[in-house]
């Protein structure tokens, strides 16, 4: 009998595992790669540097962007189809899929991980969803003006306290939205942002969030420590009146490019990366570098910011060291470098190339690359590290 | 006389050939494939991969309805001050935006 009790419990548990690829696993190493072109997401692990398996069928995939739950199993991913797409990284398969908006450009996860937030270019503004079912919590339409206009919404992110904070494009405000457990949620709208706020972030501490301005020279800064928090502009006028190079490409304020007491920004219009003082945010220098900045991220230890291009020059990848405020290796690894991310250490970078078809994996202390995958037309990198900090 | 002819002869070929080439006639089938990525892959990071919009505009052939192949190139070459649209002149040439511009209206190619 209990032969034929335990026959029984291992074929339930071989079953069992089966389900999950054969083996129990962490998720800690897991990471996922979006193929825009193909509407498709491979799901790949760090440690061995492999893919595990790929997701189809998510539809328009230009742009798209990844958070995930707190447990790092499940990825959220936004489309810029107005698709909100559930998959599960540990049975690598699709596990809900809604179509919210007619064109979208980002979302968020809620520091308790319950709300899923997106950020919506039509109709303008952010629907929330509950992160277990994906079913709508709340709509915050960004409403604004004289004659009911609604505006692109960008630059969203989480906040402490089941806050999103986020950028409408076309009014130039930053709003403020808390979701309570039940009733309507609580928005303060901030004016005067300054003009075409293309991007924002939220520092790791969730206490600053910054919008970046295409229309103007300089950034608008929000404390979310004081009881009434307001804008501020900093970097005002970095350009003085310089001529402004074309932008082929819009940068983006991904994360804090931090470095002990400085901040490396791109800047718009400029082949340069803004350095600023921490504590300040007082211009202290610049950096001129290979063309109009895209990324400009940190390893995560903070001892060099790995920077990618806008076209037509976003064949090149180089780095800076923080320390001496100095471009000390540049890449060409192929047209259209279009993301990089670090795993949660710093010891890899992986970085798409989308014309070549290829992520390729560098080791950033001996700048040699370490492997390759194949990957159709990749373009953002986001590992499940992100489930664990504010504003990713 | 016959000189006269000959000028006009010539003038009447160039500009045949200024038509053709401002019609982007003359691209290789190897820069037109070149043009159709461009236009899906970068001007698709602000218009979108399926030309639908994003932070710019929408450029499908109902969006560009009411607009001519010519002020469509122009706005390609010199950009749209006050705005993200960038000048692509001297990374395009004329018949190049003209043909971008043509395509847009009548439903740009996958």
């Amino acid at each position: 009998m209990i032969v034929r009790f335990a026959c029984v419990l291992t074929v339930f548990l071989s079953l069992a595992t089966a389900a999950l690829g054969g083996e129990l696993r962490g998720t800690g190493d897991l990471g996922l790669i979006v193929e825009r072109a193909t509407g498709a997401v491979q799901i790949i692990e760090t440690t061995g540097r492999t893919s595990l398996g790929r997701v189809a069928g998510l539809g328009d995939l230009s742009h798209a962007s990844a958070v995930f739950s707190r447990d790092g199993r499940y990825a959220y991913l936004f489309g810029r189809d107005g698709g909100l797409s559930k998959i599960d990284l540990l049975e690598r398969k699709l596990v809900k899929r809604i179509i919210q908006a007619g064109n979208s450009i980002g979302g968020a996860i809620s520091d308790d991980g319950r709300l899923v937030a997106v950020s919506n270019y039509k109709p303008g503004g952010v629907r929330i969803f509950d992160a277990g079912t994906l079913e709508p919590v709340a709509e915050i339409p960004a409403t604004w003006g004289t004659a009911g206009e609604r505006s692109k919404v960008v630059g969203l992110v989480d906040a402490p306290g089941r806050r999103f904070v986020f950028t409408l494009y076309d009014a130039g405000e930053i709003w403020i939205a808390q979701i309570p457990e039940n009733g309507t949620p609580k928005v303060t709208k901030l004016t005067g942002a300054g003009k075409l706020p293309y991007d924002g972030l939220i520092t790791p501490d969730g206490r600053y969030y910054v919008a970046g301005l295409f229309g103007e020279d300089g950034l608008a800064l929000v404390d979310l420590w004081q009881d009434t928090p307001k804008i501020t502009r900093i970097l005002d006028k970095y350009g003085r009146g310089e001529k402004k190079l074309p932008v082929y490409k819009m940068p983006h304020l991904e994360g804090w490019a931090r470095a002990g007491e400085k901040l490396f920004l791109p800047a718009v219009g400029r082949h340069e990366l803004l350095i600023a003082d921490a504590r300040t945010f007082r211009e202290i220098g610049r950096v001129a570098v290979h063309g109009q900045p895209v990324f400009a991220v940190a390893r995560p230890d903070g001892r060099q910011v790995w920077v990618n291009f806008a076209h037509p020059l976003n064949d090149t990848v180089q780095v800076i060291d923080t320390q001496s405020g100095k471009v000390i290796k540049q890449f060409t690894p192929g047209k259209a470098v279009l993301h990089l991310e670090f795993t949660p250490r710093g010891e890899q970078v992986w970085i798409s190339v989308r014309d070549a078809n290829r992520v390729d994996i560098y080791d950033t202390r001996t700048m040699k690359r370490l492997s390759t995958l194949k990957v159709e037309s990749p373009s953002g990198i986001f590992f499940t590290a992100r489930a664990n900090r504010l504003g990713l | 006389m016959k000189t006269l002819w000959l000028v006009m002869a010539s003038l009447l070929i160039a500009g045949l050939a200024t038509v053709a080439s401002l019609a982007g006639g003359n691209l290789t089938p190897e820069r037109r494939d070149a043009l159709v990525h461009l236009v899906r892959q970068d001007c698709g990071s602000c218009h979108g991969m399926t030309l639908k919009g994003g932070l710019g505009r929408p450029l499908l052939p109902d969006n560009l309805a009411t607009r001519s192949e010519a002020d469509l190139a122009g706005v390609i070459l010199d950009g749209v001050p006050g705005t993200p649209m960038p000048p692509w002149r001297g990374l395009l040439e004329p018949d190049e935006a003209m043909w971008i511009a043509r395509k847009l209206k009548s439903g740009f190619p996958q």
